[in-house]
């Protein structure tokens, strides 16, 4: 008696629970496709920057710039690690940041000395944790990231970069020589992969055009270049937070649609059992009063 | 009549694009006006200015244009900003509002929309 009212309220909370997950995976399904719009909305805009910018490296071909230039000597680097704020997502954080785990290892085995940086609050969470000092960290807008919040992003790694390794920026924090960045890059809706990759110094491909057209500059070329280059860096950052948001959101489609069906499954095998608890007890209610019948028909007998 | 593409991009969408006699920008060296065939160039456009676009089609598409590059080749012109709105976008009223905010930069941004809407500020 008892087991059967256990399995009864089993298969309600199991059911409940599915309809929250379903509704999760409902609404996350939703999201990836206006995620996806935004992706395919900022690509006009770095694909000209890049064309700009390739334009510029083959105009002039001196091109001049600390986000250019390699330092011979890499003291402090900084790593830039985009996580979501939410959780419920399966192994999306897990991924970025074991991804994020093996760069540092193979920055220190080189003898850089990473600073970390941080988007999303589970990768805050993780590092606080684990008593890791952040030089900066940024939350809130994980799943829909805007320029603005790119931009701020990249101001600060950018004045970090340009300070150098050996000093620090004005407002105190770490200088570095260079700028990574660790993000979770959208394949498909099934596969979402952690990229590592350089940001700064800038590999400017100088394109061999048979016709590299005289470009005028206004104002001049290192002017441009100076205000041009933290912006690219601002694009790539904010393709970046694109990307990761799109992949967040998929990854959390696919946790929420494995713990929808689970709930289902679970709910078929304790309905399958409650029913049998149920026959159970009917048998032996049965069995019960055909005994009591036997034994009332036995003592009748013996009047 | 000659004509060239333009193509006018924010960082999070595409504003506008197509075919255009005449596109008429603010450098921070000065006012320029471009015309199809137009000698390849490089730009930074100054915080809030106004990209005028006349269309082959002889209509004018006016946009507010915040921290923008222009660049120019023969035939391409595009003119890339990090936050830009056309000016049959503009929310006039917010704008005016803005006029007078404390900060220079919002009133500068504001003066942009309004003169993309065609308000006279």
């Amino acid at each position: 008696m008892a087991q059967l009212r256990e399995l009864r309220s089993k298969i309600r909370s199991t059911k409940n629970i599915g309809k929250i997950t379903k509704a999760m995976e409902l609404i996350a399904t939703s999201r990836i496709s206006k995620a996806q719009a935004r992706v395919e909305a900022a690509r006009p805009y770095a694909s000209e920057i890049t064309e700009v910018l390739s334009a510029m490296a083959t105009a002039s071909s001196n091109l001049d710039h600390p986000l250019l230039v390699e330092r011979e000597q890499v003291r402090r680097v900084a790593v830039l690690v985009v996580t979501s704020d939410k959780g419920l997502c399966g192994g999306y954080n897990a991924n970025v940041l074991r991804a994020t785990e093996e760069l540092l290892s193979l920055l220190r085995e080189q003898g850089k000395d990473p600073q970390l940086y941080v988007i999303g609050g589970k990768g805050m969470n993780y590092y606080s944790f684990r008593g890791r000092e952040l030089s900066g960290s940024w939350t809130g807008f994980s799943q829909q990231p805007h320029y603005e919040n790119a931009a701020e992003v990249g101001e600060t790694l950018v004045e970090a970069f340009l300070a150098g390794g050996e000093d620090t920026t004005s407002d105190g924090a770490l200088g570095v020589d260079e700028l990574h960045i660790v993000y979770t890059e959208f394949r498909s809706m099934l596969t979402q992969t952690p990229v590592a990759k350089r940001m700064a110094p800038l590999e400017v491909e100088y394109t061999e055009s048979e016709v590299a057209p005289a470009y005028d500059f206004e104002p001049n070329a290192d002017t441009l270049l100076g205000a041009l280059l933290p912006k690219y860096i601002n694009t790539r950052i904010f393709a970046a937070l694109l990307e990761s948001a799109a992949s967040e959101l998929a990854a959390q489609r696919n946790a929420m649609k494995a713990a929808s069906d689970n709930a289902s499954e679970l709910v078929e095998t304790y309905t399958r059992q409650a029913n049998q608890a149920r026959q159970a007890q009917i048998t032996q209610e049965i069995s019960e009063i055909v005994g009591g019948v036997d034994a009332l028909a036995a003592v009748g007998s013996d009047d | 009549m000659a004509e060239m593409s333009v193509e006018l991009v924010a960082v999070e969408r595409r504003l506008w694009s197509g075919q255009a006699s005449f596109v008429v920008a603010q450098t921070t060296e000065g006012e320029i006006g471009i015309m199809p065939s137009h000698e390849p160039m490089l730009g930074q456009l100054v915080e809030g200015g106004v990209v005028k676009v006349t269309t082959t089609a002889g209509d004018t598409v006016t946009a507010a244009v915040h921290g923008g590059f222009l660049s120019v080749t023969a035939e391409r012109v595009s003119v890339l900003a990090e936050s830009a709105e056309l000016g049959e976008e503009v929310d006039v009223a917010a704008a005016r509002a803005a006029l007078t905010d404390a900060d220079e930069v919002e009133r500068e941004r504001a003066t942009a929309k309004l003169r993309a809407a065609g308000q006279t500020v």
